[in-house]
């Protein structure tokens, strides 16, 4: 049987760099199938992250040979293995241990969006009217496995650590999801430009590349978002109105 | 004596799929304190991996569906063994809970005239499951997750349950640890819901992930509560069987749903072979009858890879052992062939079909659109479990609750696909708000700390073990254990095979003792595989003696040496597994109640 080189990042806050293995690879392999081999049979105590190993649960996000990808849908037989493959933890987040690192900030931030609130139903048994065409754009950000894939890449956190004024694509991709959903009535642009940071983003779709899910998260949401944003608080003309606008 | 910290709550909720969430969310709303805990990040837990649908009746898409044929549909797919009542209440309250969701933000499908869409799936006589795509696990957890983070519910991710502590009979609080330190934490609490999910990892080939280790199931058993019913486990008749690594995946139930069909080696569609008796009515007798029911006609009846998922998983079984199985040991399920009936198939299949599209073409490099998948049987749900109450989905143990697939009863011998995700939200909602009921009505429990000691002292003996001094490596028991459920206990049973199966439980109940974990308590999956095998055994157990007990196939049970569905002289009956005065693992039978009239009045007249 083939076997494959690995570089694995291994430690903790106190201590951590790559450490070598080697392990069989047969037809099919991917990422974390590697990796739980190696943990099966030499590393026991290796730290990482999976559940649903389809794609679809986004728990196993990690950057493979220097690309944020997703460990279980990342193909050994797509990767060059002459040389040893890389695999590192998510670096826009700190470190917990080997290839777990702590996202607990997303959750927080997802906590302060302003939670979605429906207009009252359409129908007495509780129910609304809505076309397939209305909500096929918000099915699209509901996608989202929450893989943390985009904050990983984003510059804005990566490398700016702006994470107090910015809450990164995968919020821009919910707000999107709740500002656009046919039966919200809640108003979120104020935040978007005030805490959030929309502005931060120079649209350099860095985040759009990497979503697993293929969310077209910069043009579909965050341009989207922006414009509204601009018309609510920087069109000329409304401003105009607002200043002659009588006072109530 | 180590350390913890105390964290407590009038209601604890054990697991954060569809029924943690749900139970979490009713039982804050009732205005007490409520804590959550789960195995890994919110909004990771195998909910996310349900595809086809959540089935309620509404009637959106064909008005003759309603409570009545939905429960008289879920009696017939569990063989009458479903507790009645239960079925009854799921029928009847599912649609609600479906709506309720969309008022949670949820977007379901939409049919022409703007209501949420509803798809045919096995057993079910008209289409009856909301869907987004295939996806609608994820919108469905998804919308109790931002729902539920807004009702003041306290949060521990990542932190795994490992004992329950009782005051006198009552439950009284729940012992675990987190995984980033390994630190301790108490959960004393006045009522507990247990909402674990299943039992998957006790076999090799499986759609569950590292999360379903019988988790549930063990500490309800060990705390005194019982089990029922666990020789069901039932096996997806289509798991991805190549290439290897992906062996056990789920594929949608819906393909089949769209007109896909099952086809043998020799490229004939075998599914017409053998159509069980109880659904000969119910199911097309040629091809053409097939396609037209799967596109909506309402005169056309099922084709018969819309039957029941036990069913379908014998004839692909079947199939493969007598040599008419596709190269790598499966079946061909096909959904391209479609393209000979609808010009725009390719986009059609992409449109209802888009992870299932993803998934063979990125882990098996095949276009469904262009060429059949190869699909065999995976185990994925555990239709027994902790014995509750009907309507409050308490245990006989005061104060201890379970919902979702770790709880037991609704489902009977075998499940029809879309009535776990309507089982979650209907009894998750239950749940919730009996044990805040029960939280109001009783008095705090008091904590005793020998208990918490003794419970402490076991959880770390794994790193006290020394690895290479005679402890074992706690994966090699896992995997043995696979090995040996998949052969011995899986979809063909024998008293020969489960006796086997079950002396070779107690070596390695001897070896799960020993084995070592190294490395410290930091993120240690070691140690995490470890304490999971005390769980895994005590499951696998309990179905082979389960299993050993019911002398009969019948739904996802099946016995090659008693191939008659009934037992001669015995009327219906649950398996029972509870622990003996000496620790022992006590099997017995009992008797299900006679149906309520009027509810054996809705079964004769719908048939």
């Amino acid at each position: 049987m083939a076997t494959a080189k690995f570089k694995v990042w291994r430690g903790d806050t106190d201590s951590s760099g790559f450490v070598d293995y080697e392990t069989d690879v047969s037809e099919g392999m991917v990422v974390l199938d590697a990796v739980h081999q190696i943990q099966a049979e030499q590393a026991n105590d290796l730290a990482v992250r999976w559940n649903c190993k389809a794609g679809k649960c986004g728990s196993c996000s990690a950057e493979v040979n220097g690309h944020p990808k997703l460990m279980c849908m990342t193909r050994l037989d797509d990767l060059p293995l002459d040389k040893p493959v890389t695999i590192e933890p998510m670096r826009a987040f700190p470190l917990v241990k080997d290839l777990v690192t702590d996202v607990s900030w997303n959750y927080q931030v997802k906590k302060k969006i302003k939670k979605f609130s429906p207009r009252p139903p359409d129908f007495e048994d509780g129910t609304w009217e809505m076309q397939q065409e209305d909500i096929d754009r918000v099915q699209e950000f509901r996608k989202c496995i929450e893989c943390f894939l985009c904050q990983d890449v984003c510059h804005v956190l990566r490398d700016h650590h702006l994470h107090d004024n910015f809450v990164g694509p995968r919020h821009y991709v919910y707000t999107a999801s709740l500002e656009m959903h046919p039966l919200d009535t809640e108003d979120r642009l104020g935040d978007l430009k005030e805490t959030d940071g929309i502005g931060y983003c120079n649209i350099t779709k860095c985040c759009t590349k990497v979503c697993p899910e293929h969310i077209t998260i910069t043009d579909n949401a965050i341009i989207p978002l922006k414009e509204r944003v601009v018309d609510q608080f920087y069109d000329p003309l409304k401003k105009l109105f607002r200043i002659f606008k009588p006072k109530e | 004596m180590a350390q913890y910290e105390t964290h407590e709550y009038d209601v604890l909720v054990i697991g954060a799929g569809g029924a943690g969430l749900r139970a979490a969310i009713e039982a804050s709303s009732a205005g007490v304190s409520v804590g959550l805990v789960c195995k890994s990040l919110l909004g990771k837990a195998h909910t996310v991996m349900a595809e086809g649908g959540i089935a309620a009746a509404l009637a959106n898409v064909d008005e003759r569906d309603g409570w009545k044929v939905h429960f008289a549909d879920t009696m017939r797919g569990g063989q009458y063994l479903n507790n009645w009542r239960m079925a009854e209440l799921h029928a009847k309250e599912a649609p609600e809970r479906v709506r309720e969701l969309e008022g949670w933000g949820a977007l379901f499908d939409r049919t022409d005239d703007g209501r949420i869409l509803q798809r045919n799936f096995g057993g079910h006589q008209f289409p009856r499951l909301a869907h987004v795509g295939d996806r609608t696990g994820l919108e469905m957890i998804r919308a109790l997750q931002d729902h539920g983070i807004h009702q003041g519910v306290d949060v521990h991710m990542e932190c795994t349950v490992v004992a329950l502590t009782k005051d006198g009979d009552r439950v009284s609080g729940a012992f675990g640890y987190e995984r980033e330190k390994g630190r301790f934490k108490m959960f004393p609490a006045k009522a507990i819901v247990l909402a674990t999910g299943g039992i998957g990892r006790a076999y090799k080939i499986t759609s569950n992930s590292w999360e379903y280790t019988g988790d549930g199931h063990a500490l309800a058993y060990h705390a005194g509560a019982e089990l029922i019913d666990m020789e069901f486990v039932q096996f997806h008749p289509t798991g991805m069987v190549w290439p290897p690594s992906v062996q056990g995946i789920l594929v949608t139930e819906g393909v089949r749903g769209e007109g896909g069909i099952l086809k043998n080696g020799e490229g004939r569609r075998f599914m017409f072979d053998d159509i069980p008796e109880l659904y000969r009515l119910q199911t097309a007798d040629n091809e053409e009858e097939g396609w037209r029911y799967t596109q909506g006609d309402r005169e056309a009846r099922r084709p018969p890879e819309l039957l029941t998922r036990d069913h379908v998983a014998r004839c692909i079984v079947r199939e493969v052992q007598e040599g008419r199985g596709s190269p790598h040991g499966g079946v061909f399920l096909d959904i391209a062939w479609i393209r000979e009936k609808l010009p725009n198939a390719a986009e059609h299949i992409r449109r209802k079909l888009p992870s299932m599209y993803h998934q063979f073409k990125e882990l098996a490099n095949i276009d469904i659109t262009e060429e059949p998948m190869e699909v065999g049987p995976t185990t994925h749900y555990a239709m027994g479990g902790v014995r509750v109450d009907s309507d409050s989905q308490m245990t006989c143990v005061p104060g201890l609750f379970s919902a979702g697939e770790c709880g037991a009863g609704l489902h009977g011998a075998n499940r029809l696909g879309g009535n776990s995700l309507s089982d979650l939200l209907v009894f998750g909602k239950r749940a919730g708000e009996y044990a805040a009921q029960f939280a109001k009505e009783n008095d705090s429990v008091l904590l005793d700390e020998d208990q918490v000691r003794s419970i402490a002292d076991w959880a770390l003996k794994p790193l006290e073990n020394q690895a290479g001094g005679g402890g074992g490596n706690p994966y090699q028991v896992q995997y043995d254990l696979q090995e040996i459920m998949q052969k011995l206990v899986g979809i063909a049973r024998s008293e020969e095979g489960i006796s086997s199966a079950l002396s070779e439980i107690v070596g390695l109940r001897q070896r799960s003792e020993g084995v070592a974990a190294i490395g410290n308590r930091e993120y240690n999956s070691g140690w995490h595989t470890a304490l999971d095998l005390y769980n895994l055994l005590t499951s696998a157990e309990a179905i082979a003696l389960a299993a050993l007990e019911r002398k009969a196939s019948i739904g996802a049970h099946s016995r090659d040496d008693y191939p008659d569905k009934e037992e001669p002289d015995t009327k219906k009956y649950n398996t029972v597994i509870r622990k003996g005065g000496d620790g022992e693992m006590l099997v017995s039978r009992e008797e299900i109640s006679e149906m309520r009239g009027d509810l054996q009045k809705i079964i004769e007249e719908i048939g």
